[in-house]
């Protein structure tokens, strides 16, 4: 009991410091482009409740979702294809080194081209962005499945679907997930960086909105919601990795224990 | 083996350029969208015969590295502190784990009403970006500290000064290289995206101009400078991590992070 205490308040006091430090420092600002916080907390709610939240929060959640899923689909899938077969990675590796190596905000003009300035054109740029940093990690990943596992799966004639499942994907996991992390925050990116483009809604339209408009507030408002719903994206993405390897951490528990 | 890998990947590299020639050639997408690799190599010639170009790519690679310098030395300056004073970690993870996860493209609005289209703004976005890659590394750098190598450092009476030196930089620093190597990567990006964004100049603000005026190979020609560009800060930043760590044996095998 007195251990949780302790590390709720270790968790808590920094925060809490900070907020009352801007609060108070920011309290009798009249600088226009930092508002005292209380100003920012007052239009908080009337800016993001009700018809905002329908109109700008969930078209750029959805449109995330759409992408990051695609993404995860294609990247595992062709990785994993990729990774399996050593000639087929020779071939490709070079291309995919490049393909990776370019900023992803940059493709946003390339897929305009070609699929307008709809949801379409958003969803296919956070696709095109959150695949490589997955679709790299799944090859190396695939790529370093235990030859003597691989080998008694041979020998005791898992194949198919049931050795993709239980041992390359699995085995796989663990760079699959760090390769999913890093296309998370690669995915908020370009979600707020599409919508600053060329759109009619979404957080990233909206703020940039406020910006012009010079509704200074509201523009730091839209800055905390950002910043809210990277964090909430992070803890879930958390929550479902600390689930799916949980028998991964755990092993590498035991093993340094035993070290 | 390595000669018929280098081999297999200039084969693919090249039917990569081929596929690029032969697509909207055949007519599957029109040309106007996706123009053959010949004009794009085209316009990457007229491209670098432009002395505009190299000056926005000066200015590109200035706003990287001046921010990632930036940042490293932020970093590992705060990752020190921070895991050496007693108490602070624990009193900082919280706030760490809160702010790191804010996407730095939240402060483009804020970056343009404060500094404009300067480097400035250019600076803010990669500084913040990056700042976060290798403190995150410096952290775990720290803790990795073998604790009888530490406890030993401390019965021979070295100080605080030298510990750090001594025993907690040396065992800290592939993460500190680890954290670097990420966040050239990532402050690339976000220079380019806030050119791209902002105005600030360089190249993605040179890609935003070719694409509101519809020169579409020279769009594609600066696109692939950019992951050249990319290609090089990649390859460079694991030359320098293996220079660096040659005496450590991690440099054995690349731990993908």
């Amino acid at each position: 009991m007195k251990l949780l205490l302790r590390r709720l308040l270790f968790a808590v006091a920094l925060p809490a410091v900070l907020v009352v430090v801007w609060w108070a420092a920011s309290a009798d600002s009249t600088n226009v482009y930092w508002p005292p916080l209380k100003t920012i907390l007052q239009t908080f709610p009337d800016v993001w409740t009700g018809d905002r939240l329908r109109t700008d929060v969930v078209p750029s959640v959805l449109r995330l979702a759409g992408g990051y899923a695609t993404a995860a689909v294609v990247g595992i899938a062709l990785g994993t294809v990729i990774g399996s077969y050593r000639r087929v990675r020779a071939v490709c590796e070079p291309v995919l080194e490049f393909l990776r190596a370019v900023p992803p905000p940059v493709l946003v003009p390339v897929i305009m081209l070609f699929a307008g300035i709809g949801d379409t054109m958003k969803v296919v740029v956070i696709a095109s962005g959150c695949v490589w940093p997955v679709l790299l990690n799944t090859v190396e990943g695939v790529r370093a499945v235990d030859p003597v596992m691989a080998e008694t799966a041979r020998s005791y004639g898992i194949t198919g679907a049931a050795r993709l499942g239980n041992l390359v994907l699995r085995s796989a996991s663990p760079q699959i997930f760090a390769g999913l992390r890093q296309a998370l925050s690669i995915g908020i990116i370009l979600m707020v960086i599409s919508e600053m483009f060329a759109a009619s809604n979404g957080l990233g339209f909206t703020i940039v909105q406020f910006q012009r408009g010079f509704a200074i507030p509201d523009m730091w408002t839209g800055i905390l919601v950002l910043g809210l719903l990277g964090f909430v994206l992070s803890v879930l993405f958390q929550m479902v990795e600390r689930r799916v390897l949980g028998w991964y951490h755990g092993l590498r528990a035991t093993t340094r224990r035993s070290r | 083996m390595r000669g018929v890998n280098v081999a297999l990947g200039a084969a693919g590299l090249a039917a990569f350029l081929a596929l690029g020639e032969a697509v909207p050639r055949l007519g599957l997408v029109k040309e106007a969208y996706f123009p053959p690799t010949t004009r794009v190599a085209d316009a990457l010639a007229g491209e670098l015969a432009d002395g505009a170009f190299w000056t926005a790519l000066g200015d590109t690679l200035t706003g990287w590295a001046l921010g990632l310098a930036i940042a490293a030395g932020a970093g590992i300056v705060v990752g020190v502190v921070v895991s050496v004073v007693p108490y602070l970690r624990e009193a900082t993870a919280s706030t760490i784990e809160f702010l790191r996860p804010i996407p730095s493209v939240a402060l483009i609005p804020l970056a343009v009403l404060l500094y404009g289209t300067q480097l400035r703004s250019v600076l803010l976005l990669v500084v913040y970006a990056s700042f976060w890659q290798i403190l995150i590394q410096v952290l775990y750098g720290v803790q990795d500290v073998d604790p009888v190598a530490e406890e030993t450092a401390r019965s021979y009476g070295l100080g605080t000064w030298a510990r750090i030196r001594h025993v907690l930089w040396p065992t800290a620093l592939p993460y500190v290289m680890t954290g670097v190597r990420l966040a050239a990567a990532v402050a690339l990006i976000l220079a380019i995206t806030a050119e791209l964004v902002i105005g600030a100049p360089g190249l993605g603000a040179r890609i935003a101009v070719a694409q509101t005026s519809q020169a579409v190979p020279e769009m594609y020609a600066l696109i692939l400078v950019t992951g050249l560009l990319g290609l090089l800060i990649n390859v460079g930043a694991r030359t320098v991590e293996r220079r660096a760590l040659a005496w450590h044996q991690s440099v054995r095998g690349e731990v993908a992070v």
